[in-house]
């Protein structure tokens, strides 16, 4: 069926805009919601967990060897970990991390890929078939194995200064600018292929007679003709980022103690799982349950937004 | 399409090269240096001495003045020596790359032999309980920390349920082929677990593409049965793009294995590279990544290829370009 038919159902509504049409088929999309409303609820907690600490009395940071292992109390609700601290607000904060380090490495490769795609195909030739090598080259290498060595890289042999060096949060930008290097191609490759559409439309060709320049095309012109792609696949890579960060902080790579993500957590875990396998268990449900629920919530905008799926 | 092989080929040359530059470059900036390690193994050694053989290995030139003499010896067949391992990091990779291309080989075939069925499937019954059940487990597959997954898996087949070996490719002592096969069990299933939702997402939505063409309507009205409209005109193409972008991925199925690996402590071709990087074993690191982004290129060719010689619609008479 089409739009019309879509809209004719329910004629009491009269004409749709597209955003109530958006709404209306994201909402029928239920897991996408429930993502949503789980996504939020975990947001507000990881970013409230300073408070959540006052209220419970426990800190998260707090060493206490005479504490370790303990099953869930009153003052510990989900119990002790290998060094006595509270599970419960440690697991908060590790979403913290891995949220901030999801959302904004996510960001920072969105911009990149539409800066690289819209470069690319709006001014085309030389430049468009470098851009699309390096794009080619990049989606071609192994990522793991490399983003294990950049992670590993001495910073101050790149010539960082040492006070950069020192800084507590270095692991926590250091991860978001790695992973934000090389995840940057599907997007570029998005935007590449709606510029290319849309710089042949007419009304870019009445926008240029008029006397726009590229750069106001490009903004103006091009770019809200390939928001919603770009949306929809930078939703799905704060999955994919979450999913790198967690592996690379296991691996003693990524997000360095003290500060807790959920990754770093389960790295001494292998070594736990005969004594206290829940301390296995937490970290990793929640790294699962975050990813695909950022995973939902992508496959859900990316109906919502889909002309096509109408249909459906 | 002479020409579009040449020039592929030519490309994949040239990104190996800037991957080796870039690759060697990064190696440079790791912590520690090979003559810091010396000192360390032989506090005997003085700063001048140190000077001395940092002259004799070279350390003090530029870095392209380096890695043009580090290209010319690896041309001439010379990748140095594994400190790890202490032999030439040629003849150390043989035995971890037979492994892995166990491990990936058969989590390859598997996973297809799966998806295959089930993406087709899912795609005849789209919007059914199955295809619904069938979504969920693809998510739940392409969500699921791999490392979390292997330390389940662990957790319940090697602790709670003792009945498969947790690490390792055969018992101490070696073993039969039943014992090597015992090994594999874990690795294979939580590498498969990793890769199987994205191939089963792509057929499901290959074939559902498929089945809304012209040709497979004129199939069903000619009379044709369901079965073999799906089998002799669906599937076939279907799987074009599937196959495509299945080699595509076979980089994240390495970094999928290179998690396994070390996981399982299965000595193959990742956690060769993970312990190589984290043992300063600079030599065996740069070798064995370049290899890894070798077999990569040349995955990501063969995909290329395949699809330019497989579908007759695509021709390449421009050359340089990729059909996507």
């Amino acid at each position: 069926m089409n739009a019309a038919h879509h809209a004719m159902t329910k004629p009491a509504m009269g004409a749709r805009t597209v955003w109530s049409l958006f709404f209306h088929r994201l909402g029928a999309h239920r897991l996408a919601v429930g993502s949503a409303v789980f996504l939020a609820v975990l947001g507000v907690l990881a970013f409230a967990t300073p408070a959540i600490e006052a209220v419970l009395g426990v800190d998260a940071n707090l060493v206490d060897l005479s504490r370790r292992f303990q099953g869930p109390s009153r003052a510990h609700l989900l119990g002790t970990d290998e060094l006595g601290r509270d599970l419960l607000v440690r697991l908060l904060y590790g979403g913290q991390v891995s949220l901030f380090v999801g959302i904004v490495a996510a960001l920072a490769s969105a911009v990149t890929g539409t800066v690289v795609g819209l470069l690319a195909g709006y001014y085309g030739g030389r430049l468009d078939a470098f851009l699309m090598r390096l794009t080619d080259g990049v989606i071609a290498l192994p990522l793991l194995p490399l983003l294990i060595v950049l992670a590993a890289l001495d910073l101050t042999k790149l010539g960082l200064p040492e006070s950069v060096v020192q800084d507590p949060n270095i692991s926590l930008y250091r991860i978001i600018v790695i992973i934000s290097l090389v995840g940057w191609t599907t997007v570029a490759r998005l935007v590449r292929a709606a510029a290319l559409s849309v710089r042949e439309m007419d009304y870019v060709l009445a926008a240029t007679a008029a006397g726009a320049g590229g750069l106001r095309i490009m903004a103006v012109h091009i770019l809200p003709n390939v928001i919603s792609p770009i949306i929809v696949a930078s939703t799905l890579s704060v999955g994919n980022v979450i999913l790198l960060e967690s592996v690379l902080s296991f691996l003693g790579l990524g997000i360095q103690p003290p500060i807790a993500s959920w990754g770093n957590m389960l790295t001494g875990a292998q070594e736990l799982i005969w004594s206290s396998p829940e301390l296995a268990f937490y970290p990793g449900m929640l790294i699962f349950v975050t990813v695909i629920a950022f995973n939902f919530l992508g496959d859900g905008l990316q109906d919502a937004m889909d002309p096509r799926a109408i249909e459906g | 399409m002479t020409r579009y092989v040449m020039g592929r080929l030519v490309e994949s040359v040239i990104v190996l090269v800037i991957m080796s530059f870039v690759i060697y470059a990064l190696i440079g900036l790791m912590p520690g240096d090979p003559i810091d390690l010396m000192i360390k193994s032989d506090p005997r050694l003085t700063p001048a001495d140190a000077a001395r053989l940092r002259a004799v290995y070279g350390l003090d030139k530029p870095l392209a003045e380096r890695y043009l003499h580090w290209a010319m010896a690896a041309l001439s067949g010379d990748f140095g020596h594994s400190r790890l391992y202490v032999q030439p990091v040629l003849d150390v990779m043989p035995g971890f790359l037979l492994n892995t291309f166990n491990l990936m080989g058969l989590t390859f075939v598997i996973s297809i032999v799966i998806a295959v069925p089930v993406g087709v499937y899912a795609a005849l019954r789209q919007h059914s309980a199955g295809d619904y059940a069938i979504n969920l487990a693809c998510f739940a597959g392409i969500s699921v920390p791999i490392f979390w997954l292997a330390l389940m898996l662990i957790i319940v087949f090697a602790v709670l349920i003792p009945v498969l070996p947790a690490s390792g490719v055969s018992s101490v002592g070696g073993g039969g082929f039943l014992d090597r096969a015992r090994h594999l069990v874990l690795p294979v299933v939580t590498l498969t677990i990793f890769s199987i939702g994205s191939y089963t997402r792509f057929m499901r939505a290959s074939t559902i593409e498929v089945m809304r063409q012209d040709y497979i309507r004129t199939a069903f009205a000619k009379g044709a049965s369901r079965n073999r409209v799906v089998v002799r005109h669906a599937l076939r193409n279907a799987l074009l793009p599937v196959v495509t972008i299945i080699a595509l991925s076979f980089g994240t199925l390495f970094s999928g294995a290179l998690i396994t690996e070390t996981m399982f402590a299965y000595p193959g071709m990742g956690k060769l590279i993970y312990d190589s990087i984290m043992g300063n074993d600079f030599n065996m690191a740069l070798v064995a990544l370049l290899f890894a982004t070798l077999v990569t290129l040349l995955a990501n060719l063969a995909a290329d290829l395949a699809y330019a010689w497989l579908d007759p619609r695509i021709s390449y008479s421009g050359g340089g370009g990729t059909p996507r």
